[in-house]
């Protein structure tokens, strides 16, 4: 690559936290991947997509960062098969507008659809979808990966290669760099959703929503919380549930266009946001309109992907509500078995004084064999913090609270934590270092959370 | 790395005996497992604070540092950094000497100008160098409001931290684009053993104030703070009010 594709550049994740400087490569082709990590220094690369991971794990610190948002043709979809040949580079968005004429859906969708496909894989993503679909490597079918040698391999899940496949599945990018993969995509009838909304007035009876069994019913499920309000209205939720529509499930005006993507966005947000803005009174009235918005119940009703899966992307670049200090976005997953441990900790957050407008709870399902993949069964509550004094010692309890009841964190959340907690929470992680070790002796793949993490 | 709530990994205090430096340490240390390096001359007191340091929990190396001895400077902070990424580094040295004696004595008047100032520039651009080549990290530069508006009462100390002020702000100017932050933090009379047996001044803190101080302006990326805050606004004043006003005051 010629020098002028470099650029020194501060970088951050979404939450905008612990900005660090790095030379930043921006390839168009594989060629100029394999030149770049081949110039890189003794602070080695990592691979960077859009940059909606919360923490550091797309940052290098005085180190080369290569960017792959240049690497984003989709090569082929087959409309029979739903395979898709993709770039690493190209985006869930961009890859659903392709596939949708095709009557193909994006099998894991998560709260946004601007993702990677490397970065799908690298964080092994879930979506409203995990406890019928699971994870995004689950639906991978080979990837082609650009290790520290130079070399590049082809991975499949079963192949003789397989431990190096799902090393690389939720890695982080620490394998090497994903050039391209093949992906099974979903057949779907429309773009649309037919969604069941229930509204709940407390966290009893939002356990109970999740454990009646009408969970596994749908497709797609997850509700939004009240993690505020320390009187008994704590943990009451509005659940979105619903599924993919049929053709035949959808009224007459839908049906003439029903793979049409619909995602309006009303307005991008300017960075001229104050500190201090997200506070506790602010995010009460927010919570209590969000709720009051909802109907307590309603069925069958059609909606479209925006209104049903990513309300958020109404507003692009919402993370600078937060102001410049920025946010962290807390996640955990615990068994089903710690339901008690569950209240105790949401009982924590309403009276801790850091407040989260966006929570969001989850029943999942199956995990994959990934050493460092996030999902299992097991309820999973995100909420978002901002950045304030004491933040620090909060989370850090909540962590203890986290492992002692057998759950973890998510590394494409995570932006504190420490190495040994972070340890304790993957028994996976020798045996995955153990694969990373024998493509990357060296280390040559490493970014801000690697150091931070000493993954 | 320093994470999202602004709390290091690892620190480096420059003057590893420093009661301000060691209570941000300390500090840093509660929050978070931290690799500590005190630079210091070798003495029972850096061994004390050590093992204080190591009694929170900190894992602690001590590495020989003379602040005299500029030529040493660049490879004291090479060692600092040899076993790895320094996300925040204070530079704590200095010594406050008698102020009468500090004008009319020659020798006493340069050491003070060596150590406050020559030293201070000296680590700084040693400290820059291995900053910007890991393109992160945060500098503690303790000042004082006595530079901000030097004073008949002890200018040669004052003037000291006036020309150590104005080299870490522009420092912290010159490597921003890099990634770093510089944090000046101006206090005022701070009750320490370098203070001992000295009258109180008004606004009189402690170490373990100012560290919270500190420690507060790196989580937000702050360059300049005063300790307390107060501080501020009196030293505002203070530096408008005209010559033959201020030269009877009782400061």
């Amino acid at each position: 690559m010629e020098p002028g594709k470099y650029e020194t550049r501060r970088l951050t994740g979404w939450g905008r936290t612990a900005p660090t400087v790095a030379s930043v490569a921006t390839p168009t082709t594989p060629e100029d991947v394999i030149a770049a990590i081949a110039s890189a220094g003794p602070r080695g690369v990592i691979a960077r997509g859009l940059g909606r991971s919360y923490g550091d794990p797309a940052q290098n610190a005085g180190g080369l960062v290569v960017d792959m948002t240049g690497l984003d043709r989709i090569h082929s979809i087959d409309a029979d098969s739903g395979l898709a040949v993709l770039d690493a580079g190209v985006n869930l968005d961009q890859l659903m507008r392709a596939a949708l004429p095709f009557g193909l859906w994006v099998p894991v969708l998560p709260g946004t659809r601007q993702v990677t496909i490397g970065g799908a894989i690298g964080s092994d993503i879930h979506g409203k979808n995990h406890h019928s679909a699971g994870s995004f490597g689950n639906h991978v079918r080979s990837l082609d990966l650009l290790t520290a040698d130079g070399s590049v391999r082809t991975l499949t899940p079963d192949g003789p290669e397989s431990d190096l496949f799902w090393a690389t599945v939720g890695g982080m990018g620490l394998t090497g760099i994903v050039l391209r993969a093949t992906v099974a995509l979903k057949h779907t009838e429309s773009a649309y959703f037919i969604s069941d909304t229930d509204r709940t007035a407390n966290l009893d009876e939002t356990l109970e929503v999740f454990s009646d069994g009408s969970d596994d019913t749908y497709e797609y499920s997850m509700a939004w919380f009240d993690s505020i309000s320390t009187d008994g209205r704590l943990g009451r939720a509005v659940f979105s549930r619903g599924s993919l529509a049929k053709l035949d499930e959808l009224p007459k005006k839908y049906r003439k266009d029903p793979l049409r993507f619909d995602a309006p966005q009303l307005l991008t947000l300017p960075d001229a946001f104050p500190n201090g803005l997200a506070n506790k009174l602010t995010f009460r009235m927010l919570g209590e309109a969000w709720y009051r918005k909802a109907p307590k119940q309603s069925r069958g009703q059609v909606m479209n992907l925006t209104a049903f899966y990513h309300p958020l992307d109404m507003f692009g670049e919402w993370n600078r509500a937060y102001g410049t200090h920025g946010f962290l976005q807390y996640q955990f997953i615990i068994p089903f078995s710690a339901d008690t441990e569950l209240r105790s900790i949401i009982r924590q957050m309403a009276e801790s004084g850091h407040v989260s407008f966006l929570n969001v709870f989850k029943r999942m399902g199956e995990g994959n064999r990934a050493p460092l993949s996030f999902p299992q069964p097991g309820w999973t509550v995100t909420v978002d913090f901002p950045i304030a004094p004491g933040l620090h010692e909060f989370c850090a309890r909540l962590d203890e609270q986290v492992l002692a009841a057998g759950g973890r964190l998510y590394l494409a959340k995570d932006s504190r934590t420490a190495p040994e907690t972070f340890h304790r929470m993957y028994p996976g992680l020798d045996e995955w270092r153990k694969v990373r070790h024998s493509v990357d002796p060296d280390g040559l793949f490493t970014s801000d959370q690697s150091r931070r993490l000493g993954l | 790395m320093i994470n999202a709530v602004g709390t290091p990994q690892s620190l480096l205090l420059l003057g590893g005996t420093s009661e301000i430096g060691l209570a941000i340490a300390a500090n840093y240390a509660k929050q978070r497992p931290l690799a500590v390096t005190l630079a210091a001359r070798p003495s029972p007191r850096l061994d004390a604070a050590a093992e204080q340091l190591r009694a929170l929990g900190a894992t602690v190396r001590t590495v020989a540092f003379d602040a005299r001895d500029f030529d040493s400077h660049p490879k004291v902070v090479a060692e600092a950094f040899g076993d790895g990424d320094i996300d925040v580094t204070v530079v704590a040295f200095g010594v406050l000497g008698d102020a009468e004696q500090l004008w009319q004595d020659h020798a006493a008047g340069v050491e003070a100008a060596q150590v406050n100032y020559t030293a201070a520039v000296s680590v700084g651009i040693a400290l820059a160098e291995r900053l910007r080549a890991q393109g992160h990290g945060s500098v503690i530069a303790l000042s004082s409001v006595a530079g901000e508006r030097v004073r008949r009462s002890n200018f040669v100390y004052g003037s000291t931290k006036a020309g150590f002020d104005g080299f870490y702000l522009g420092l912290g100017e010159a490597l921003r684009p890099q990634g770093i932050t510089v944090t000046v933090v101006r206090p005022g009379f701070v009750h320490t053993k370098m203070t001992e047996g000295l009258k109180a001044a008004p606004l009189a803190t402690t170490a373990d104030k100012v560290a919270q101080i500190a420690v507060d302006a790196v989580r937000s990326r702050r360059e300049l703070v005063w300790a307390p805050a107060p501080w501020r606004v009196v030293m505002s004043v203070l530096r408008h009010v005209p010559r033959p006003i201020f030269r009877k005051l009782p400061i």
